[in-house]
């Protein structure tokens, strides 16, 4: 019988090694549904979900409305600009104003961490997070994990560093979280202006030198460096953190052996990484950008109707085994 | 598994319906049938169920390719995702793999599975092919046929036809999955 994941997806952080390998396993025969003429199956008929962001974003957002639209759910996008949010309204109201609609499902997107905790606690409705300030970014450490393993086979043992702004990376967290617990090792790899200070609290590597990194690593995630970082004063400019962090061919042609390159986009081209790079052999972005509706298609599949009654129904029917 | 609660009736042990060698006859006069109904294996594509229509499928193609010295395709078609009672049920059921790589349009499609009980999971499986193409023909075939129909749903060949009780329960073990060729029957509600 399966781990339940129960009502939400807040983060990667308190899920099990169980519960991931659920979603990953659940989500690979989803792949397939993407390749078909009709590319639809009735599951969620009926079901309405609400994608509430208060952040910008394109990719996050269109993977999730595909993800609920190819599983025949009816959805709505809220976008902040044009909503009642931009006139005041709290967060808790917005959504029990949603809630009053009989809607079945949240995701959301927003700029504070604890954002999803906070709107969970509150209301009936199934929530997942989106991405929440620097806190967690879980549909995205697991279409990763998704990518890493339908590559490598196993995720133990396997050695992946984490390149940039860890600082302000919710993506960051999420693959931490969520790759340790699958048996991988995990490494981070910055300016230590950009690395949080507590990072050797989560058991992983630190490198200072992306040459040690490509050294040591099986794959790389090259995490966006937000261009707001410059004029805030955690890197001098740009072009000196292409020198010394960006991932370009050259420094990957010394590289021990084939390494695969991630990046959760969007990317700066001549940046954190070189064209080259990203459009090179060794690059899966565009594998993760497939395996996130796969990914967020499990998601839904597995938490919807995951109200407290049928999560109670569920615990019965594990423990009559 | 460990037991939680006593049986309401006393439990009966398994009867074997088809032993390994009754399975083997079984299941290639099924491929014979399925082949006469069919007209032939020009047109014919097999569609087993997950998960033991899957080994059924495999080795009804594999038969008949040996007898008409021609490939049949085969598929394998997880229903999990069109079943009619996933607001009801607890724990989500696993999703199996679906894969039917090639056009289903004009063919004669032949759905095997291994036990046909209420109809609900060939009605599911009708569904999902009809989001895969239009076949000229949707055939089923079946190693055991236990009764106890909910649907207007008939398969054309049968292996063997069982009367099996309410509360009683029929198991198609597959050498590929479960180490051995057998079916069995269990009358009352016993737990294994």
């Amino acid at each position: 019988m399966s781990a339940p994941l129960g009502k939400d997806l807040l983060g990667l952080e308190h899920l099990s090694a169980e519960q991931i390998t659920l979603i990953l396993d659940t989500a690979e025969p989803l792949r397939e549904i993407s390749e078909r003429a009709i590319k639809k199956v009735p599951t969620l008929r009926g079901a309405t979900v609400v994608n509430l962001f208060f952040e910008a974003s394109t990719r996050t957002r269109i993977s999730f409305e595909f993800a609920e639209k190819r599983m025949s759910a009816d959805t709505v996008n809220v976008a902040t600009s044009v909503s009642s949010v931009s006139k005041g309204e709290t967060l808790v109201d917005t959504a029990k104003n949603l809630e009053a609609m009989k809607i079945d499902m949240v995701v959301i997107r927003h700029a504070s961490s604890g954002a999803a905790r906070f709107l969970a606690e509150r209301i009936e409705s199934n929530v997942i997070n989106a991405g929440d300030g620097t806190h967690e970014h879980p549909t995205q450490g697991l279409l990763d994990m998704l990518t890493l393993r339908r590559k490598f086979g196993t995720l133990a043992g396997k050695r992946i560093c984490i390149v940039g702004d860890v600082l302000h990376s919710r993506v960051a967290r999420s693959n931490i979280w969520g790759l340790t617990k699958l048996g991988a090792e995990v490494a981070v790899c910055g300016p230590r202006s950009l690395l949080p200070t507590a990072i050797a609290d989560f058991g992983v590597q630190v490198f200072d030198r992306v040459e040690q990194a490509i050294e040591w690593a099986d794959a790389l995630n090259v995490l966006r460096l937000q261009l707001e970082r410059m004029t805030a004063g955690y890197i001098p400019s740009l072009r000196e953190y292409n020198r010394v962090f960006g991932i370009t061919r050259e420094r990957l042609d010394r590289a021990p052996r084939d390494i695969l390159i991630m990046h959760p986009g969007p990317m700066n081209r001549g940046v954190e990484i070189d064209s080259e790079v990203a459009d090179g052999p060794h690059s899966v972005i565009l594998d993760q950008v497939t395996n996130g509706v796969a990914v967020r298609m499990a998601v839904l599949y597995l938490l919807a109707g995951n109200a407290p009654a049928l999560a109670e129904a569920a615990r019965k029917a594990t423990s009559d085994d | 598994m460990p037991w939680t609660h006593i049986p309401q009736r006393m439990a009966t042990a398994p009867t074997v319906v088809l032993n390994a060698r009754a399975l083997e006859r079984t299941v290639a006069r099924m491929a014979d049938e399925i082949v006469e109904r069919a007209d032939g294996t020009e047109q014919l594509v097999l569609v087993g169920i997950q998960r033991r229509g899957v080994q059924l499928a495999d080795r009804i193609a594999h038969l008949i390719s040996q007898r008409e010295n021609a490939a049949v395709p085969r598929g394998a078609l997880d229903i999990t995702l069109y079943r009619d009672d996933l607001q009801t049920v607890g724990p989500r059921p696993i999703v199996g793999k679906t894969v039917i790589p090639w056009s289903i349009d004009g063919k004669t499609l032949c759905i095997v599975d291994d036990v046909l009980y209420t109809g609900r999971t060939i009605r599911a499986a009708l569904d999902e092919l009809a989001d895969f193409g239009r076949p000229a023909r949707i055939m089923l075939a079946v190693l055991v046929d236990r009764g106890g129909r909910e649907l207007p749903i008939h398969a054309d060949v049968v292996g063997r036809t069982v009367d099996v009780p309410p509360g009683g329960r029929v198991d198609v073990f597959v050498s590929e999955l479960d180490g051995r060729d057998e079916v069995t029957m269990v009358i009352a509600g016993e737990e294994t």
